[in-house]
């Protein structure tokens, strides 16, 4: 008892002092379960989120824009891999939180649950849901979990070229031709929203952040953060030469910020309740290729197994 | 839905980020034998020429001290202060030492 009491003592002070939390440190288990949650997820997200935009691999309108959209979707592969890593440091198996995938147990973020229709929207996604990612992932570069912290460096450096490609595709499509501009309003008419929903429920509502951010594992709250894409995303827009889908969009002089229309919560609980608009398809395809994959996995085991045994018997026989 | 006990071992990896410097760790990966560990670690880890040589250590070979006698392990240190230079004053006059 009065081990743990000491032991909490100690984890408090490190989170006091800004000291990271090393996977062998003891730790609460509602941090430990926290973190599990939270990194299984975004690993989660980084993988579904591969579909929208392979979606369009083979579609890509120039060979350069083919290589472009395939290191990004092999980044966001890495991004799931490392996060996966760090999560199994906390004590989960990777076979565990694929499980929970498959199954629907886990969550994922909503916004790779909406369809990606046209090449304008691979323009769309880089800008603004790489954009949001961005937003959300740069503060997680200093959270208190040292393996989270560590992979979220890496992601960070990676996503800034994801973001810079979809906005120079967008770019192209708005000094385009009237039908190109207007594939590129119409793919942010349809992006906006989701991308402000990306942040999660406003501050009131939302459950779980206030221990996150005494853990420091959060350091902004959703609104602040939300409010800071607003801010940076409005004048890129007007830069584009499209429309913000928000007639209630203005820049209020007091708060020195875009002030915006209310987000309907409605069908964002409709999304993350499993009801979007691709849900199921994505959980269908990635279940899929996990069983497709079944029997490389098996083969690369068997192999394994024959050459160190091979290995071992050439050993003992020298 | 996958059966447990299937899942390839877990590999360390450490990466030399260019000639002169010491391997790092930079994180780790599943992978049926070592040869497969190399190979996904260059994809996973060195996609932007992040790396010169790669070390792949196999998890469960990695002895570790325990965290839990940090204390006894690591304070004894904390009183030899004279094993730093700062511990010795010395003469004004004496500029390179
Ligand atoms: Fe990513
Ligand atoms: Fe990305």
């Amino acid at each position: 008892m009065t081990q743990e009491m000491d032991l909490n003592q100690r984890f408090e002070q490190y989170i006091a002092a800004d000291q990271k939390i090393e996977a062998k440190d003891w730790m609460p288990d509602a941090y430990r379960k926290t973190l599990i949650r939270q990194i299984s997820q975004h690993a989660h997200s980084e993988i579904i989120g591969m579909q929208p935009e392979g979606n369009w691999i083979t579609r890509a309108p120039s060979l350069k824009r083919k290589s472009i959209l395939l290191a990004k979707v092999q980044d966001e592969a890495g991004h799931g891999l490392y996060l996966y890593s760090a999560a199994e440091t906390l004590g989960i198996s990777r076979d565990e939180m694929l499980d929970a995938l498959h199954t629907g147990k886990a969550k994922y973020s909503s916004i790779f649950n909406y369809p990606t229709l046209t090449w304008a929207d691979m323009g769309a996604v880089g800008w603004l849901v790489d954009g949001a990612a961005i937003m959300n992932q740069v503060p997680l570069c200093k959270c208190s979990y040292g393996p989270y912290a560590r992979a979220m460096v890496r992601v960070c450096k990676e996503e800034s070229f994801h973001q810079r490609q979809g906005f120079q595709i967008m770019l192209t499509l708005s000094q385009g031709t009237a039908e190109q501009k207007e594939l590129a309003q119409d793919a942010f008419n349809r992006w906006w929203w989701p991308s402000l929903m990306m942040f999660g429920p406003n501050d009131a509502t939302s459950k779980h952040s206030e221990q996150s951010m005494r853990w420091k594992i959060k350091r902004f709250s959703n609104d602040e953060l939300r409010q800071r894409f607003v801010d940076m995303t409005v004048p890129q827009a007007e830069l584009l030469g499209l429309t913000v889908p928000d007639a209630d969009l203005k820049w209020n002089e007091v708060t020195g910020h875009y002030d915006f229309g209310p987000i309907d919560w409605g069908e964002f609980e409709q999304v993350v309740a499993g009801n979007g608009p691709c849900n199921r398809e994505r959980i269908d395809t990635r279940v899929t290729a996990h069983e497709n994959g079944a029997w490389v996995r098996e083969a690369a085991t068997a192999y394994a197994a024959k050459s160190s045994k091979r290995a071992s018997s050439q050993n003992s026989a020298a | 839905m996958s059966t447990p006990n299937t899942e390839w071992p877990l590999w360390e990896v450490f990466v030399r980020s260019k000639q002169g410097l010491s391997h790092k760790h930079v994180g780790s990966l599943h992978a049926a034998d070592a040869a497969m560990a190399i190979s996904n670690a260059r994809d996973v880890y060195t996609r932007r020429q992040e790396g010169t040589s790669i070390w792949v250590v196999k998890a469960e070979d990695i002895t570790a001290s325990t965290p839990s006698e940090k204390d006894v392990m690591f304070d004894p240190a904390n009183d030899k202060v004279y094993r730093h230079p700062t511990f010795y004053d010395l003469p004004d006059e004496i500029k390179n030492m």
